[in-house]
């Protein structure tokens, strides 16, 4: 683990890198995971049809491809960011949609009659879903919200793919140096732990904190 | 009996046919090879190589020029395969190349590949350095490599490496070619990707404003940007390409130096060089010296990512 401890400055750097891609990724990505489950149950058709569109193209397309397109691709029509910005742009459209359909497998548990009353109070449709549904159908789906942060988590070292410095990328660079890929690939393996370990412990602590009693 | 005449004359042309086609054969052997089976004291891993009557060898799959896989063929080609093919005949004498299983080496993998057993030698652009040498041990080198500089075709303000301070500069994760970039040019900022085809579609969109690394490989890329890119054709470092093997098989790493250096001076490696490299426009320098090192003599350990010499 010499190697780790001699690279300590650059792993601290990578992993910084990785926490803000994480974080800024997760944020924008509730955003627009919540907007994509809205789109999914809203009564307007076509709404319902680009949200669906949506998720099934970002879902069933690897992370990997999705970075490569994005940096490499989107440079011919002029879409031009730098390594940085374009792997939070990826990393949160990927794991927007993910989000989305967990919202709504939330929004689906909430019982019928909720909305149906709450259309009866006289409250329009955006209103149901933020002062109603929401509210109880992200209670249950904490966990599953935290499965998605740590794999978020993970999935920001394919941003090494187009030259980001964030962990994997610095594991990558410690091991052309010191030829020693086990000890350098373990430091970026703590590092990570370091991130999703507490990640998970949190988010338990919120499902127990909001769940409904019943 | 005109019937039997009929037979032994078929016999006989059959025969000499037999015999002609025999004696090219021995021709065309000699001319590239001793000839015969050669001998090894047992023991050695000549002689279990020979034994077992197949070597595996490390290449990369991916390097024009050193060793690329023809998709069509399915058979890796290029300079480092040359080099093992006339190695292997020098095992196991005329037609040695036929006994080689090419295994496919990514720059990651060289070291274990050799410690556990999985290939016999690696010939895959591999440079000698201290840091590996703590790991493995190399004959050669047998081809000495220059870092360059590639630019696109309309930019003359970049001439040197010290033109690339300050500059978005772009070359591949896990090679020297950092390092010696960073070390010429402090300021330079590094943009690294998994493969040169990258670097080269980031010169394209003008994310970098150069790619560095070996002049052979970026011979490679101004050939497929059909003459989009130029080479600045101003080298500032030397990375000697060498073939490693097991670390302290000191019998058989004087083997393959003894080899190379046959295959310097018969012309056999001058004549690799322009089938492979050749095509991509280099002309063959004179072949280098081996490098005959003392086991045990290598540079202190250098492990940081900020001091250490390291090729791709």
């Amino acid at each position: 683990m010499r190697v780790v401890l001699d690279n300590l400055s650059l792993y601290r750097d990578g992993l910084l890198t990785t926490i803000a891609l994480t974080l800024l990724s997760f944020t924008a990505a509730f955003v627009i995971g919540m907007i994509i489950a809205a789109f999914r149950v809203s009564p307007i058709p076509p709404l319902r049809a680009v949200a669906t569109a949506y998720v099934e193209v970002v879902r069933n397309t690897p992370l990997a491809v999705l970075f490569v397109l994005f940096f490499f691709g989107f440079t011919k029509v002029g879409i031009r960011y730098s390594a940085f910005t374009s792997a939070i742009i990826v990393l949160s459209a990927y794991t927007g949609a993910f989000i989305g359909e967990t919202v709504r497998s939330g929004i689906n548990t909430v019982a019928v009659g909720q909305a149906e009353a709450a259309r009866a109070l006289g409250l329009t449709f955006p209103q149901v879903l933020r002062l109603v549904i929401l509210p109880q159908a992200l209670r249950s789906v904490v966990a599953p919200l935290g499965n998605l942060f740590i794999a978020l988590t993970k999935n920001s070292s394919l941003a090494s793919i187009i030259s980001v410095l964030e962990l994997t990328e610095v594991a990558d660079r410690v091991t052309t140096a010191s030829a020693q890929p086990v000890a350098a690939f373990l430091g970026a393996g703590i590092g990570y732990l370091l991130l999703t370990l507490p990640a998970g412990v949190a988010f338990g602590v919120l499902e127990r904190r909001v769940a409904i009693k019943r | 009996m005109i019937k039997r005449r009929a037979v032994f004359a078929v016999v006989a042309l059959l025969a000499v046919v037999a015999a002609a086609c025999g004696s090219d054969d021995k021709k065309a052997d000699n001319t590239t090879t001793t000839g015969r089976v050669p001998t090894f004291a047992s023991g050695t891993t000549m002689a279990k190589l020979q034994a077992a009557g197949k070597i595996k060898v490390g290449t990369k799959f991916d390097q024009p020029g050193f060793g690329l896989r023809n998709p069509t063929t399915g058979k890796v080609e290029g300079f480092d395969v040359e080099i093992a093919k006339l190695i292997a005949n020098r095992i196991f004498g005329p037609g040695g190349a036929d006994k080689i299983e090419f295994v496919e080496s990514i720059s990651a993998n060289r070291e274990p590949y050799i410690e556990n057993g999985n290939v016999d030698i690696v010939a895959a652009t591999y440079t000698i350095n201290d840091a590996r040498k703590l790991r493995v041990d190399f004959a050669g080198p047998y081809f000495v490599a220059k870092q360059d500089i590639m630019v696109k075709k309309d930019d003359s303000s970049i001439k040197s490496v010290t033109d690339l301070g300050g500059k978005k500069v772009c070359t591949v994760k896990g090679s020297t070619s950092e390092k010696n970039l960073t070390a010429k040019a402090p300021t330079a900022s590094v943009t690294l990707f998994g493969t040169y085809s990258e670097c080269a579609a980031a010169l394209t969109d003008g994310r970098v404003v150069a790619v560095t690394t070996d002049n052979t490989i970026l011979a490679g890329l101004v050939q497929s940007s059909n003459d989009a890119f130029k080479l600045v054709g101003n080298p500032f470092s030397d990375e000697p390409y060498g073939i490693g093997l097991k670390k302290g098989d000191d019998a058989f790493r004087t083997f393959l130096n003894d080899s190379l250096e046959q295959i310097f001076e018969n012309g056999d490696w001058a004549k690799a060089f322009t089938a492979t490299l050749g095509k991509l426009g280099l002309t063959a320098p004179s072949p280098p010296t081996v490098n005959r090192y003392t086991a045990g003599s290598t540079a202190t350990t250098a492990t940081t990512a900020a001091s250490t010499t390291t090729a791709y």
